[in-house]
Protein backbone atom coordinates (compact mmCIF):
# COMPACT_ATOMS: atom_id res chain seq x y z
CA UNK A 1 0.00 0.00 0.00
CA UNK A 2 1.26 3.71 -1.02
CA UNK A 3 1.19 6.10 2.07
CA UNK A 4 -2.03 7.96 1.43
CA UNK A 5 -2.24 11.91 1.85
CA UNK A 6 -5.31 14.88 2.23
CA UNK A 7 -3.43 17.50 0.44
CA UNK A 8 -6.68 19.88 -0.41
CA UNK A 9 -10.58 20.07 1.38
CA UNK A 10 -13.46 22.10 0.84
CA UNK A 11 -17.00 22.52 2.05
CA UNK A 12 -20.25 24.81 1.29
CA UNK A 13 -21.90 26.62 4.46
CA UNK A 14 -24.28 24.49 6.03
CA UNK A 15 -27.47 25.43 6.42
CA UNK A 16 -30.92 25.70 4.88
CA UNK A 17 -29.78 27.03 1.07
CA UNK A 18 -32.92 27.55 -0.64
CA UNK A 19 -31.34 29.20 -3.78
CA UNK A 20 -28.74 26.13 -4.31
CA UNK A 21 -29.49 22.83 -5.84
CA UNK A 22 -27.79 19.42 -5.41
CA UNK A 23 -25.73 20.03 -8.36
CA UNK A 24 -24.77 23.49 -7.21
CA UNK A 25 -23.93 22.21 -3.61
CA UNK A 26 -21.72 19.16 -4.62
CA UNK A 27 -19.83 21.61 -7.55
CA UNK A 28 -19.48 24.46 -5.56
CA UNK A 29 -17.31 22.25 -2.49
CA UNK A 30 -15.22 20.30 -5.42
CA UNK A 31 -14.35 23.34 -6.63
CA UNK A 32 -13.09 24.77 -3.83
CA UNK A 33 -10.93 21.48 -2.51
CA UNK A 34 -9.40 21.57 -6.21
CA UNK A 35 -8.21 25.04 -6.04
CA UNK A 36 -7.09 25.03 -2.26
CA UNK A 37 -5.13 21.76 -2.88
CA UNK A 38 -3.48 22.87 -6.03
CA UNK A 39 -3.71 19.69 -8.41
CA UNK A 40 -4.38 20.58 -11.90
CA UNK A 41 -6.71 16.95 -12.36
CA UNK A 42 -8.64 14.33 -10.25
CA UNK A 43 -8.27 10.78 -11.92
CA UNK A 44 -11.40 9.40 -9.89
CA UNK A 45 -13.86 10.30 -7.68
CA UNK A 46 -16.22 8.65 -5.24
CA UNK A 47 -19.51 10.67 -3.47
CA UNK A 48 -21.15 9.88 -0.54
CA UNK A 49 -24.74 11.06 -0.59
CA UNK A 50 -27.81 9.08 1.54
CA UNK A 51 -30.66 9.28 -0.63
CA UNK A 52 -30.83 12.18 -3.06
CA UNK A 53 -33.42 9.60 -4.71
CA UNK A 54 -35.82 10.41 -2.34
CA UNK A 55 -34.40 13.95 -1.17
CA UNK A 56 -34.67 15.32 -4.43
CA UNK A 57 -35.56 12.24 -6.92
CA UNK A 58 -32.05 12.27 -8.05
CA UNK A 59 -29.95 9.26 -8.51
CA UNK A 60 -26.78 8.85 -10.85
CA UNK A 61 -24.96 11.25 -8.95
CA UNK A 62 -21.42 10.08 -10.37
CA UNK A 63 -22.21 10.87 -14.13
CA UNK A 64 -23.95 14.10 -13.12
CA UNK A 65 -21.56 15.73 -11.20
CA UNK A 66 -18.37 14.85 -13.06
CA UNK A 67 -20.17 16.58 -16.25
CA UNK A 68 -21.33 19.74 -13.93
CA UNK A 69 -17.63 19.98 -12.81
CA UNK A 70 -16.46 19.75 -16.56
CA UNK A 71 -14.18 16.56 -16.44
CA UNK A 72 -15.29 14.36 -19.61
CA UNK A 73 -15.55 10.66 -18.76
CA UNK A 74 -14.28 11.06 -14.84
CA UNK A 75 -14.76 7.86 -13.42
CA UNK A 76 -17.15 8.54 -10.12
CA UNK A 77 -18.95 6.40 -8.20
CA UNK A 78 -21.66 7.09 -5.82
CA UNK A 79 -21.33 5.11 -2.09
CA UNK A 80 -24.41 4.92 0.55
CA UNK A 81 -24.13 3.76 4.21
CA UNK A 82 -26.73 6.18 5.45
CA UNK A 83 -25.41 8.77 7.37
CA UNK A 84 -22.07 7.85 7.10
CA UNK A 85 -21.87 7.69 3.28
CA UNK A 86 -19.61 10.43 3.26
CA UNK A 87 -17.17 8.54 5.81
CA UNK A 88 -17.44 5.57 3.33
CA UNK A 89 -16.63 7.98 0.26
CA UNK A 90 -13.38 8.55 2.02
CA UNK A 91 -12.92 5.20 2.78
CA UNK A 92 -13.16 3.95 -1.05
CA UNK A 93 -11.24 6.81 -2.11
CA UNK A 94 -8.27 6.37 0.46
CA UNK A 95 -8.59 2.75 -0.67
CA UNK A 96 -7.98 3.88 -4.48
CA UNK A 97 -5.01 6.15 -3.93
CA UNK A 98 -3.16 3.11 -1.42
CA UNK A 99 -3.89 0.80 -4.33
CA UNK A 100 -1.70 2.75 -7.03
CA UNK A 101 -5.45 2.32 -8.93
CA UNK A 102 -5.55 6.17 -9.21
CA UNK A 103 -2.94 8.91 -7.81
CA UNK A 104 -5.76 11.72 -7.03
CA UNK A 105 -8.89 11.11 -6.07
CA UNK A 106 -11.88 13.25 -4.92
CA UNK A 107 -13.62 12.26 -2.08
CA UNK A 108 -17.20 14.32 -1.81
CA UNK A 109 -20.42 14.17 -0.18
CA UNK A 110 -23.56 16.15 -0.66
CA UNK A 111 -27.69 16.06 0.95
CA UNK A 112 -30.00 18.51 -0.32
CA UNK A 113 -32.31 17.93 2.27
CA UNK A 114 -35.01 20.90 2.36
CA UNK A 115 -36.49 20.31 -1.19
CA UNK A 116 -38.97 18.32 0.88
CA UNK A 117 -41.53 18.48 3.79
CA UNK A 118 -40.66 17.62 7.50
CA UNK A 119 -42.30 14.52 7.01
CA UNK A 120 -40.50 13.41 3.70
CA UNK A 121 -37.55 14.24 5.12
CA UNK A 122 -38.35 12.31 8.63
CA UNK A 123 -39.49 9.41 5.95
CA UNK A 124 -36.27 9.38 3.60
CA UNK A 125 -33.91 9.23 7.15
CA UNK A 126 -36.28 6.38 8.66
CA UNK A 127 -34.63 4.59 5.20
CA UNK A 128 -31.57 4.05 7.35
CA UNK A 129 -33.24 1.91 9.98
CA UNK A 130 -35.30 -1.31 9.33
CA UNK A 131 -38.32 -0.87 7.62
CA UNK A 132 -40.68 -3.65 8.29
CA UNK A 133 -39.35 -4.25 11.98
CA UNK A 134 -38.74 -0.53 13.46
CA UNK A 135 -40.22 1.96 11.11
CA UNK A 136 -43.40 0.20 10.56
CA UNK A 137 -44.14 0.54 14.48
CA UNK A 138 -43.74 4.03 14.44
CA UNK A 139 -40.05 4.44 15.52
CA UNK A 140 -38.52 7.61 14.38
CA UNK A 141 -34.66 8.71 14.24
CA UNK A 142 -35.19 10.12 17.37
CA UNK A 143 -37.40 7.86 18.77
CA UNK A 144 -34.17 5.23 18.27
CA UNK A 145 -31.70 7.26 19.68
CA UNK A 146 -33.89 7.88 22.63
CA UNK A 147 -34.13 4.15 23.26
CA UNK A 148 -30.43 4.01 23.38
CA UNK A 149 -31.02 7.05 25.47
CA UNK A 150 -32.98 5.57 28.10
CA UNK A 151 -31.02 2.40 28.02
CA UNK A 152 -27.35 4.43 29.10
CA UNK A 153 -29.34 6.53 31.62
CA UNK A 154 -30.74 3.21 32.97
CA UNK A 155 -27.49 1.25 33.36
CA UNK A 156 -25.08 3.78 33.80
CA UNK A 157 -26.72 6.90 35.66
CA UNK A 158 -26.13 9.01 32.69
CA UNK A 159 -28.71 12.37 33.35
CA UNK A 160 -30.03 14.75 31.43
CA UNK A 161 -27.38 17.92 32.43
CA UNK A 162 -25.00 15.64 30.74
CA UNK A 163 -26.89 15.09 27.39
CA UNK A 164 -27.72 18.57 27.42
CA UNK A 165 -24.08 20.12 27.96
CA UNK A 166 -23.24 17.61 24.37
CA UNK A 167 -25.34 20.62 22.80
CA UNK A 168 -23.92 23.48 24.36
CA UNK A 169 -20.53 22.45 24.12
CA UNK A 170 -20.87 21.76 20.10
CA UNK A 171 -22.52 25.54 19.80
CA UNK A 172 -20.06 26.98 21.63
CA UNK A 173 -17.65 25.38 18.92
CA UNK A 174 -19.83 25.81 16.16
CA UNK A 175 -19.96 29.65 17.03
CA UNK A 176 -16.67 29.72 15.84
CA UNK A 177 -17.34 28.04 12.73
CA UNK A 178 -18.18 30.44 9.59
CA UNK A 179 -19.88 27.49 7.65
CA UNK A 180 -21.71 26.13 10.74
CA UNK A 181 -25.32 26.37 10.13
CA UNK A 182 -26.13 27.58 14.14
CA UNK A 183 -23.24 29.72 14.62
CA UNK A 184 -24.28 30.58 18.21
CA UNK A 185 -23.97 30.09 21.72
CA UNK A 186 -26.93 27.98 23.47
CA UNK A 187 -27.54 27.25 27.44
CA UNK A 188 -28.57 24.65 29.40
CA UNK A 189 -31.93 25.91 30.19
CA UNK A 190 -32.42 26.45 26.22
CA UNK A 191 -32.24 22.76 25.99
CA UNK A 192 -33.79 21.30 28.93
CA UNK A 193 -36.83 23.46 27.92
CA UNK A 194 -36.60 23.39 24.54
CA UNK A 195 -39.78 21.17 22.39
CA UNK A 196 -40.05 17.32 23.31
CA UNK A 197 -39.47 15.02 20.24
CA UNK A 198 -39.03 11.61 21.57
CA UNK A 199 -38.35 11.15 25.42
CA UNK A 200 -35.81 12.11 26.84
CA UNK A 201 -34.44 13.66 23.47
CA UNK A 202 -35.72 17.48 22.98
CA UNK A 203 -35.40 19.27 20.13
CA UNK A 204 -32.15 20.71 20.78
CA UNK A 205 -30.59 17.26 21.22
CA UNK A 206 -31.17 16.79 17.65
CA UNK A 207 -29.11 17.72 14.63
CA UNK A 208 -30.85 19.89 12.45
CA UNK A 209 -32.04 18.97 8.43
CA UNK A 210 -29.03 20.79 6.51
CA UNK A 211 -28.69 21.45 3.16
CA UNK A 212 -24.46 20.85 2.23
CA UNK A 213 -21.44 19.59 0.41
CA UNK A 214 -18.05 18.49 1.93
CA UNK A 215 -15.17 17.58 -0.62
CA UNK A 216 -11.44 16.38 -0.05
CA UNK A 217 -8.31 15.32 -2.24
CA UNK A 218 -6.32 12.44 -1.74
CA UNK A 219 -3.11 11.29 -3.14
CA UNK A 220 -0.02 9.40 -2.17
CA UNK A 221 2.55 11.26 0.21
CA UNK A 222 5.12 12.03 -2.70
CA UNK A 223 3.04 13.88 -4.59
CA UNK A 224 1.27 15.76 -1.91
CA UNK A 225 4.94 16.99 -1.47
CA UNK A 226 5.45 17.90 -4.63
CA UNK A 227 2.79 20.07 -4.33
CA UNK A 228 4.01 21.91 -1.79
CA UNK A 229 0.72 22.99 -0.11
CA UNK A 230 -0.31 21.54 3.68
CA UNK A 231 -1.16 17.99 3.85
CA UNK A 232 -2.31 15.37 6.68
CA UNK A 233 -1.35 11.77 5.96
CA UNK A 234 -4.24 9.09 6.33
CA UNK A 235 -2.39 6.43 8.63
CA UNK A 236 -5.55 4.51 9.66
CA UNK A 237 -9.31 3.47 7.69
CA UNK A 238 -11.80 1.31 9.77
CA UNK A 239 -15.44 0.20 8.71
CA UNK A 240 -17.68 -2.22 10.03
CA UNK A 241 -21.34 -2.95 10.11
CA UNK A 242 -23.91 -4.28 12.80
CA UNK A 243 -27.49 -5.39 12.63
CA UNK A 244 -29.96 -2.58 11.13
CA UNK A 245 -32.30 -3.20 13.83
CA UNK A 246 -31.21 -2.06 17.33
CA UNK A 247 -33.11 -4.77 18.80
CA UNK A 248 -30.93 -7.01 17.03
CA UNK A 249 -27.69 -6.10 18.80
CA UNK A 250 -26.63 -7.33 22.15
CA UNK A 251 -26.08 -3.94 24.07
CA UNK A 252 -28.06 -1.10 23.52
CA UNK A 253 -26.04 1.26 25.52
CA UNK A 254 -23.12 0.74 22.95
CA UNK A 255 -22.18 1.34 19.45
CA UNK A 256 -20.15 -2.02 18.84
CA UNK A 257 -19.74 -0.53 15.10
CA UNK A 258 -17.85 1.89 16.31
CA UNK A 259 -15.64 0.04 18.42
CA UNK A 260 -15.25 -2.44 15.52
CA UNK A 261 -13.58 0.90 13.30
CA UNK A 262 -11.74 1.83 15.51
CA UNK A 263 -10.26 -1.03 16.78
CA UNK A 264 -9.54 -1.18 12.70
CA UNK A 265 -8.46 1.94 12.17
CA UNK A 266 -5.94 2.32 15.52
CA UNK A 267 -4.35 -1.20 14.25
CA UNK A 268 -3.79 -0.02 10.80
CA UNK A 269 -2.16 3.33 12.34
CA UNK A 270 -0.01 1.33 14.40
CA UNK A 271 -1.72 3.68 17.55
CA UNK A 272 -3.80 3.22 20.66
CA UNK A 273 -6.90 5.64 21.37
CA UNK A 274 -4.43 7.40 23.87
CA UNK A 275 -2.41 8.39 21.24
CA UNK A 276 -5.70 10.46 19.78
CA UNK A 277 -5.50 14.55 20.40
CA UNK A 278 -8.80 15.07 19.70
CA UNK A 279 -12.08 13.89 17.34
CA UNK A 280 -14.48 14.43 15.33
CA UNK A 281 -17.43 11.99 16.36
CA UNK A 282 -21.00 11.58 15.19
CA UNK A 283 -23.35 13.53 17.66
CA UNK A 284 -26.56 13.06 15.39
CA UNK A 285 -28.27 13.02 18.79
CA UNK A 286 -26.39 14.50 22.10
CA UNK A 287 -26.44 10.57 23.03
CA UNK A 288 -24.93 9.35 20.18
CA UNK A 289 -21.47 11.39 21.14
CA UNK A 290 -21.57 10.22 25.19
CA UNK A 291 -22.28 6.20 23.34
CA UNK A 292 -19.38 7.05 20.50
CA UNK A 293 -16.79 8.75 22.82
CA UNK A 294 -17.03 5.11 25.02
CA UNK A 295 -17.41 2.95 21.85
CA UNK A 296 -14.11 3.80 20.59
CA UNK A 297 -12.46 3.97 24.28
CA UNK A 298 -12.03 7.36 24.59
CA UNK A 299 -13.83 7.13 27.65
CA UNK A 300 -14.67 4.21 29.82
CA UNK A 301 -18.25 2.40 29.47
CA UNK A 302 -20.86 5.02 31.49
CA UNK A 303 -18.27 7.86 31.71
CA UNK A 304 -18.76 9.63 28.62
CA UNK A 305 -21.58 12.23 30.00
CA UNK A 306 -19.66 12.77 33.06
CA UNK A 307 -16.73 13.99 31.13
CA UNK A 308 -19.10 16.78 28.90
CA UNK A 309 -20.04 17.52 32.27
CA UNK A 310 -16.60 18.08 33.40
CA UNK A 311 -15.32 20.24 29.93
CA UNK A 312 -12.75 17.36 29.97
CA UNK A 313 -14.42 17.28 26.04
CA UNK A 314 -14.19 21.15 25.58
CA UNK A 315 -11.52 22.53 23.18
CA UNK A 316 -9.34 23.45 26.41
CA UNK A 317 -9.95 19.90 27.95
CA UNK A 318 -7.93 16.67 27.51
CA UNK A 319 -10.09 15.31 24.70
CA UNK A 320 -11.56 18.10 22.41
CA UNK A 321 -14.97 16.31 20.87
CA UNK A 322 -16.41 17.99 17.95
CA UNK A 323 -14.25 21.32 17.43
CA UNK A 324 -16.08 21.83 14.33
CA UNK A 325 -19.37 21.91 16.40
CA UNK A 326 -20.38 18.50 15.30
CA UNK A 327 -23.63 17.88 13.41
CA UNK A 328 -25.35 19.40 16.51
CA UNK A 329 -24.28 22.74 15.25
CA UNK A 330 -22.48 22.69 12.10
CA UNK A 331 -25.25 21.05 10.39
CA UNK A 332 -25.55 17.29 9.32
CA UNK A 333 -26.48 17.24 5.27
CA UNK A 334 -25.83 13.53 6.11
CA UNK A 335 -24.10 12.04 3.29
CA UNK A 336 -21.98 15.23 3.52
CA UNK A 337 -21.00 14.33 7.09
CA UNK A 338 -18.59 11.96 7.01
CA UNK A 339 -16.28 14.24 4.96
CA UNK A 340 -17.24 17.33 6.55
CA UNK A 341 -15.56 15.60 9.26
CA UNK A 342 -12.34 15.01 7.36
CA UNK A 343 -11.94 18.86 6.30
CA UNK A 344 -12.11 20.11 10.03
CA UNK A 345 -9.43 17.26 10.99
CA UNK A 346 -7.52 18.89 8.33
CA UNK A 347 -8.00 22.19 9.71
CA UNK A 348 -6.70 21.34 13.05
CA UNK A 349 -4.11 19.35 12.32
CA UNK A 350 -2.89 22.16 9.72
CA UNK A 351 -3.70 24.97 11.93
CA UNK A 352 -6.08 26.87 9.79
CA UNK A 353 -9.29 26.35 12.07
CA UNK A 354 -10.44 29.86 11.85
CA UNK A 355 -12.08 32.51 14.50
CA UNK A 356 -10.39 30.83 17.89
CA UNK A 357 -11.45 27.45 17.78
CA UNK A 358 -7.93 25.97 16.31
CA UNK A 359 -6.60 23.32 19.79
CA UNK A 360 -3.59 25.17 20.83
CA UNK A 361 -1.83 22.38 22.20
CA UNK A 362 -0.07 21.57 18.16
CA UNK A 363 -2.24 18.50 17.84
CA UNK A 364 -0.63 15.72 16.07
CA UNK A 365 -3.00 12.83 15.53
CA UNK A 366 -7.14 13.36 14.97
CA UNK A 367 -9.96 10.52 14.74
CA UNK A 368 -12.80 11.05 12.24
CA UNK A 369 -15.64 8.45 13.63
CA UNK A 370 -18.96 8.56 11.56
CA UNK A 371 -21.82 6.26 11.97
CA UNK A 372 -24.93 5.53 9.68
CA UNK A 373 -28.37 4.57 11.27
CA UNK A 374 -28.77 3.88 14.51
CA UNK A 375 -25.13 2.29 14.87
CA UNK A 376 -25.47 -0.20 11.99
CA UNK A 377 -22.61 1.24 10.21
CA UNK A 378 -19.86 2.92 11.11
CA UNK A 379 -16.64 4.39 9.38
CA UNK A 380 -13.08 5.38 11.65
CA UNK A 381 -10.40 7.65 10.20
CA UNK A 382 -6.94 8.07 11.88
CA UNK A 383 -5.09 11.21 10.47
CA UNK A 384 -1.49 12.51 11.30
CA UNK A 385 -0.01 15.80 10.71
CA UNK A 386 2.62 15.23 7.81
CA UNK B 1 -47.78 0.74 0.50
CA UNK B 2 -48.58 -1.85 -1.64
CA UNK B 3 -50.70 -4.79 -0.40
CA UNK B 4 -48.12 -7.64 -1.19
CA UNK B 5 -45.56 -5.70 1.11
CA UNK B 6 -48.17 -6.32 3.68
CA UNK B 7 -49.68 -9.95 3.43
CA UNK B 8 -45.33 -11.19 3.23
CA UNK B 9 -45.38 -10.10 6.56
CA UNK B 10 -48.12 -12.06 7.93
CA UNK B 11 -46.56 -15.13 9.24
CA UNK B 12 -45.00 -12.29 11.59
CA UNK B 13 -47.55 -9.92 12.12
CA UNK B 14 -50.46 -12.49 12.35
CA UNK B 15 -48.99 -15.55 13.85
CA UNK B 16 -45.90 -14.22 15.51
CA UNK B 17 -43.55 -17.19 13.51
CA UNK B 18 -39.80 -17.03 14.39
CA UNK B 19 -37.06 -19.12 13.05
CA UNK B 20 -35.71 -21.83 15.73
CA UNK B 21 -32.06 -22.77 14.73
CA UNK B 22 -31.92 -26.80 14.53
CA UNK B 23 -28.42 -26.40 14.94
CA UNK B 24 -28.06 -23.86 18.30
CA UNK B 25 -31.57 -23.54 19.25
CA UNK B 26 -31.38 -19.55 18.90
CA UNK B 27 -34.90 -18.38 18.14
CA UNK B 28 -34.50 -15.65 15.43
CA UNK B 29 -37.34 -13.22 14.97
CA UNK B 30 -37.99 -12.55 11.86
CA UNK B 31 -36.72 -15.90 10.81
CA UNK B 32 -33.30 -15.88 8.36
CA UNK B 33 -31.98 -18.19 5.58
CA UNK B 34 -28.38 -18.01 7.96
CA UNK B 35 -28.35 -18.06 11.89
CA UNK B 36 -26.00 -15.32 12.63
CA UNK B 37 -24.99 -17.35 16.20
CA UNK B 38 -23.51 -20.73 14.22
CA UNK B 39 -23.44 -20.16 10.12
CA UNK B 40 -26.41 -23.15 10.25
CA UNK B 41 -28.84 -22.86 7.57
CA UNK B 42 -31.81 -25.13 9.01
CA UNK B 43 -34.59 -24.06 11.16
CA UNK B 44 -37.79 -24.99 12.37
CA UNK B 45 -40.72 -22.10 12.68
CA UNK B 46 -41.02 -21.53 16.19
CA UNK B 47 -44.35 -19.04 17.80
CA UNK B 48 -43.11 -16.46 19.93
CA UNK B 49 -43.72 -16.76 23.97
CA UNK B 50 -46.31 -13.92 24.04
CA UNK B 51 -44.76 -12.28 27.49
CA UNK B 52 -41.60 -10.30 28.47
CA UNK B 53 -39.91 -7.21 30.18
CA UNK B 54 -38.96 -3.72 28.61
CA UNK B 55 -35.64 -3.51 28.10
CA UNK B 56 -35.91 0.30 26.96
CA UNK B 57 -38.71 2.72 25.84
CA UNK B 58 -39.53 6.13 24.36
CA UNK B 59 -42.42 8.19 23.70
CA UNK B 60 -42.31 9.54 20.29
CA UNK B 61 -44.23 13.09 20.09
CA UNK B 62 -43.36 13.90 16.17
CA UNK B 63 -44.68 11.51 14.67
CA UNK B 64 -44.74 10.22 11.09
CA UNK B 65 -47.50 10.97 8.78
CA UNK B 66 -49.26 7.19 8.92
CA UNK B 67 -48.73 7.68 12.89
CA UNK B 68 -49.82 11.17 13.69
CA UNK B 69 -53.22 10.24 15.10
CA UNK B 70 -51.73 8.40 17.41
CA UNK B 71 -49.11 10.85 18.97
CA UNK B 72 -47.31 10.64 21.36
CA UNK B 73 -47.25 6.95 21.72
CA UNK B 74 -44.69 5.14 23.16
CA UNK B 75 -42.65 2.47 21.57
CA UNK B 76 -40.15 -0.41 23.73
CA UNK B 77 -37.84 -2.82 22.95
CA UNK B 78 -38.87 -5.87 24.94
CA UNK B 79 -37.02 -8.93 25.68
CA UNK B 80 -39.58 -12.53 25.69
CA UNK B 81 -39.16 -15.13 28.22
CA UNK B 82 -37.45 -17.15 25.09
CA UNK B 83 -34.81 -14.40 24.93
CA UNK B 84 -35.94 -12.78 21.71
CA UNK B 85 -35.70 -9.03 21.56
CA UNK B 86 -38.70 -6.86 19.15
CA UNK B 87 -39.58 -3.50 19.18
CA UNK B 88 -43.53 -2.41 19.10
CA UNK B 89 -45.43 0.07 20.57
CA UNK B 90 -46.60 0.08 24.57
CA UNK B 91 -50.19 0.83 24.81
CA UNK B 92 -52.93 1.00 26.53
CA UNK B 93 -51.35 2.22 29.45
CA UNK B 94 -50.44 6.00 30.50
CA UNK B 95 -46.81 6.62 29.01
CA UNK B 96 -45.90 7.74 31.94
CA UNK B 97 -46.22 5.07 34.10
CA UNK B 98 -43.90 3.06 31.89
CA UNK B 99 -41.08 1.64 33.10
CA UNK B 100 -37.77 -0.61 32.07
CA UNK B 101 -38.58 -3.82 33.61
CA UNK B 102 -42.13 -3.82 33.33
CA UNK B 103 -43.96 -6.77 32.27
CA UNK B 104 -45.48 -6.68 29.10
CA UNK B 105 -47.14 -9.03 26.90
CA UNK B 106 -47.98 -9.23 22.96
CA UNK B 107 -51.21 -8.42 21.49
CA UNK B 108 -52.27 -7.94 18.13
CA UNK B 109 -53.53 -4.59 17.26
CA UNK B 110 -53.84 -2.46 14.31
CA UNK B 111 -50.92 -0.75 13.68
CA UNK B 112 -50.98 2.17 10.85
CA UNK B 113 -53.40 2.99 7.90
CA UNK B 114 -51.90 3.82 4.81
CA UNK B 115 -54.25 6.86 3.78
CA UNK B 116 -52.86 6.98 0.12
CA UNK B 117 -53.35 3.04 -0.54
CA UNK B 118 -56.30 2.76 1.92
CA UNK B 119 -54.62 -0.21 3.79
CA UNK B 120 -54.94 -0.94 7.65
CA UNK B 121 -51.79 -2.60 8.52
CA UNK B 122 -51.91 -4.92 11.58
CA UNK B 123 -49.59 -6.63 13.76
CA UNK B 124 -48.63 -7.06 17.24
CA UNK B 125 -48.23 -4.57 20.01
CA UNK B 126 -46.99 -4.67 23.52
CA UNK B 127 -49.55 -4.26 26.65
CA UNK B 128 -49.06 -4.17 30.34
CA UNK B 129 -49.42 -7.52 31.40
CA UNK B 130 -51.39 -6.90 34.40
CA UNK B 131 -53.81 -5.59 31.86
Amino acid sequence: MRDVAVVGVGMTRFGELWEKSLRDLYVEAALSAIENSGVDRIDSMIIGCMTSGLFVGQEHLGSIMADYLGIKHLPASRVESACASGGLAFRHAFIEVASGMSDIVMAGGVEKMTDISGDGATYALATAADQEYEVFHGATFPGLYALIAVAHMEKYGTTRDMLAAVAVKNHDNGSMNPNAQYPFKITMDMVKSSVMVADPLRILDCSPITDGAAAVILTTVDIAKKLGKAYIKVTGSGHATDAIALHSRDDLTTIAAATAAADKALKMAGKTIKDIDFAEVHDCFTIAEIAVTESVGIFEPGKGGEAVLKGETALDGSFPINTSGGLKSKGHPVGATGVAQIVEVYKQLTGSAENGRQLKNNPKVGMAQNMGGSGGSSLVHILEVA
Amino acid sequence: MFSARDWREYPRRYRLEAGKCKKCGKVLFPARLVCPECGAREFETEILLETGKVLTYTVIRVAPSQFTDQAPYAIAIAELTNGVKLMAQLVDCDVDDIKVGMEVRIEFRRVQTDDHHGILSYGYKFVPKWY
